[in-house]
């Protein structure tokens, strides 16, 4: 299936998990009739019927929790989260339980438990519907982080994460979900815990993840113009961390941007770059750049909006000021 | 399971009485299980929090008897008796509180966090409601596969105000999942008393079941053969296919939210009139007209179960330091 958007890549793994694995199934708001609110969903009611495609109540602590509990009894329940926004509600079941199960039982139980969510700006969704709070889960020992940036990673990293004994978080971007690109006919599970090289550079390493790869491949265009060769890197999974890839690139090109549209203060970038200075702390020739958002809920007039989120040329200038430092 | 037999002439159902008296005795090491643990506790002995159920020795017995093995369990901070009646030995109860390898979370879980699997005990939540969402998840995969089992959760008067509750049960009874969820009501949500933790008077709370129209079945949480006939009743229910039950049973803690708790917030006489008059397993012994000789002789052997597990606890294995990281990940 070449020339494939990141959405259909999306529900190509749904699909073929479901026509599969008997102990796969959806649970979400609005995702059957209605195909979900990002219609990734779309036609899979019609072929695996309403058990296995359950429309759920506005109930996210029962989804996540009755999701944690199909898992235990040895189902893969897939579980969708209409905003990433809403995950707040179901915190309690995702930390103090999806995440503990396995340890306070002393290695009983496994719960191979997925959860897909979205969000991100560029729609003037506003503060409630477009925050990206990757960087939470990263902090919870027992979670696994997956956030996905093109079709082909999407549709293989989402096969791993469905066949997972553990619980993930999946991230999808909702302004990725046109995006298009080459998908293999065959599905390659993409392992977890693996970063990609998206290109090669010898001058900076991007490390960026979600809207922001995409970001920093045009950024890199266009600093090639000006002579600066620019390696991007997409971590792919958050948790666990290809630290050797990352650390690696780094060492290798002696400077470093990280780049997440989530707020700067505290985000993905802030681990990352904890970890390259310690990995590549003799090789750096410049303070590693961290790019994301300002520290802002997000407004909603398209303008303010903007203005918060960072863009391709917010990844150029930090680009620019670690190769500055000559 | 137990035998249960006709009344004759009251239509109602009995337990047998060889099957009460397992009941008496199975509670009675709860009891003195309990007891053993407030003992070691206060010793220096055990670390953590502790939180026993003297006084709610029928609810976990009456319950529990009436579920087949395959039958599954969530229970709460407050789950010793309810891992006892599930299934799972005093030692390794036991050996858990001390932080052994042997016991029946290895050592990872400690009191609140109670699991053994393999008896269908899928743990104890420190998270007041928190243990509720998944047995409607375990219930709904019972109910997916075909297969005659049932989910069943443990929780008190204070976790029916919480979020996680209502959502469960909503959710429970939109699916007709197979599940009971068994409302331990003591009364009291930690230090603060029904009255000021919920709109319902007491003996009311289980009404909430009517909101998601859900089957409601009420019985006296001191009496070891109403709640296990309820149980049943319950269970029957459940696996019908019309959906889940809500258990309310009325019950009394007889002692402080943790071990140590001066209770300061409780009226004593009021307290001693519970002692005096609401003690399950004085109620049952009334009941079964024990003779001192045959109570001693049930006391004693509780009594040297419960020892034995004690030093079975205390020659344990301490867990290795570096494999606190060991189950983070399957």
């Amino acid at each position: 299936m070449p020339e494939t958007t990141y959405r259909e890549a999306v529900r190509d793994a749904l699909a073929r998990a479901l026509r599969e694995d008997e102990n796969v199934f959806l649970m979400g708001e609005d995702i059957a009739e209605m195909g979900g609110s990002m219609a990734v969903t779309q036609g899979l009611l019609d072929e695996f019927g309403p058990k296995r495609v359950r429309n759920t109540p506005i109930s996210e602590m029962a989804i996540v929790g009755s999701g944690i509990g199909a898992a235990l009894q040895g189902m893969r329940p897939i579980v969708e989260i209409m905003y990433e926004d809403f995950l707040t509600l179901s915190m309690e079941q995702l930390v103090n339980q999806a995440a503990k199960h396995r340890t306070m039982s002393g290695g009983q139980l496994k719960v191979p438990l997925t959860i897909r969510t979205q969000g991100g700006a560029g729609w003037s969704p506003g503060a409630q519907h477009a925050q990206q709070l990757e960087a939470w889960f990263v902090h919870v020992p027992g979670l696994k982080v997956v956030f996905a940036s093109t079709p082909e990673d999407v549709r293989g990293l989402l096969w791993s994460s469905i066949y997972d004994d553990n619980p993930v978080v999946f991230f999808e971007h909702r302004t990725l979900y046109p995006v298009k690109g080459e998908v293999p006919d065959e599905l390659e599970p993409i392992p977890l815990g693996k970063a990609r090289i998206h290109r090669e550079g010898t001058d900076v390493t991007v490390v960026a993840t979600g809207r922001l790869v995409h970001d920093a491949l045009t950024a890199a265009e266009q600093a090639e113009q000006d002579g600066i060769s620019v390696e991007v890197v997409d971590p792919r999974t958050l948790l666990p961390l290809d630290e050797e890839t990352i650390v690696e690139s780094v060492k290798k090109t002696t400077r470093c941007v990280t780049a997440h549209e989530a707020v700067t203060r505290g985000g993905f970038g802030s681990e990352l770059t904890a970890v390259i200075q310690h990995g590549a702390f003799d090789y750096l020739d410049a303070p590693i750049e961290r790019v994301g958002s300002k520290f802002a809920p997000l407004p909603f007039a398209p303008v303010m909006e903007q203005h918060v989120v960072p863009h391709v040329e917010d990844v150029l200038d930090a680009i620019k000021r670690t190769v500055a430092r000559a | 399971m137990a035998t249960v037999e006709e009344r004759a002439g009251s239509g109602g159902r009995r337990v047998s009485e060889e099957d009460l008296r397992g009941f008496f005795r199975e509670m009675l090491l709860i009891r003195r299980f309990e007891e053993k643990v407030e003992e070691r506790f206060r010793a220096g002995d055990l670390p953590g929090f502790l939180h026993v159920a003297i006084g709610q020795e029928a609810v976990a017995v009456g319950v529990c008897a009436a579920l087949e093995r395959e039958d599954v369990i969530a229970s709460t901070h407050r789950a010793h008796g309810h891992t006892i009646a599930k299934g799972t030995h005093v030692n390794a109860i036991m050996a858990e509180l001390y932080g052994k390898v042997e016991g029946c979370s290895h050592g990872y879980g400690g009191s609140m966090h109670l699991y053994d699997v393999e008896k269908g005990n899928l743990g104890a939540n420190a998270v007041v409601a928190g243990g509720i969402p998944a047995i409607v998840g375990a219930a709904l995969t019972f109910q997916l596969r075909g297969e005659e089992r049932i989910g069943v959760v443990f929780f008190g008067d204070g976790a029916t105000n919480a979020g996680t509750f209502h959502e469960a049960l909503n959710l429970a009874q939109l699916w007709r999942v197979p599940a009971i969820f068994v409302l331990e009501n003591n009364s009291w949500a930690e230090s603060t008393p029904n009255t000021q933790h919920s709109p319902l008077p007491t003996d009311e709370l289980g009404k909430r079941a009517y909101a998601y129209g859900m089957k409601l079945i009420e019985a006296d949480g001191q009496d070891v053969e109403a709640v296990h006939l309820a149980t049943l009743a319950a269970r029957e229910h459940a696996l019908s296919g019309k959906g889940p039950v809500l258990l309310h049973l009325r019950t009394y803690r007889l002692t402080g939210h943790y071990i140590g708790d001066p209770q300061i917030y409780r009226d004593k006489d009021e307290l001693k009139r519970e002692r005096a008059e609401k003690d399950p397993i004085e109620l049952l012994r009334a009941r079964l007209e024990l003779s001192d000789e045959e109570f001693e002789a049930l006391d004693a052997e509780v009594t040297a179960e419960v020892e034995a597990s004690v030093e079975f606890a205390q020659s344990g294995t301490d867990p290795k330091p570096e494999d606190a990281l060991k189950y983070v990940y399957a």
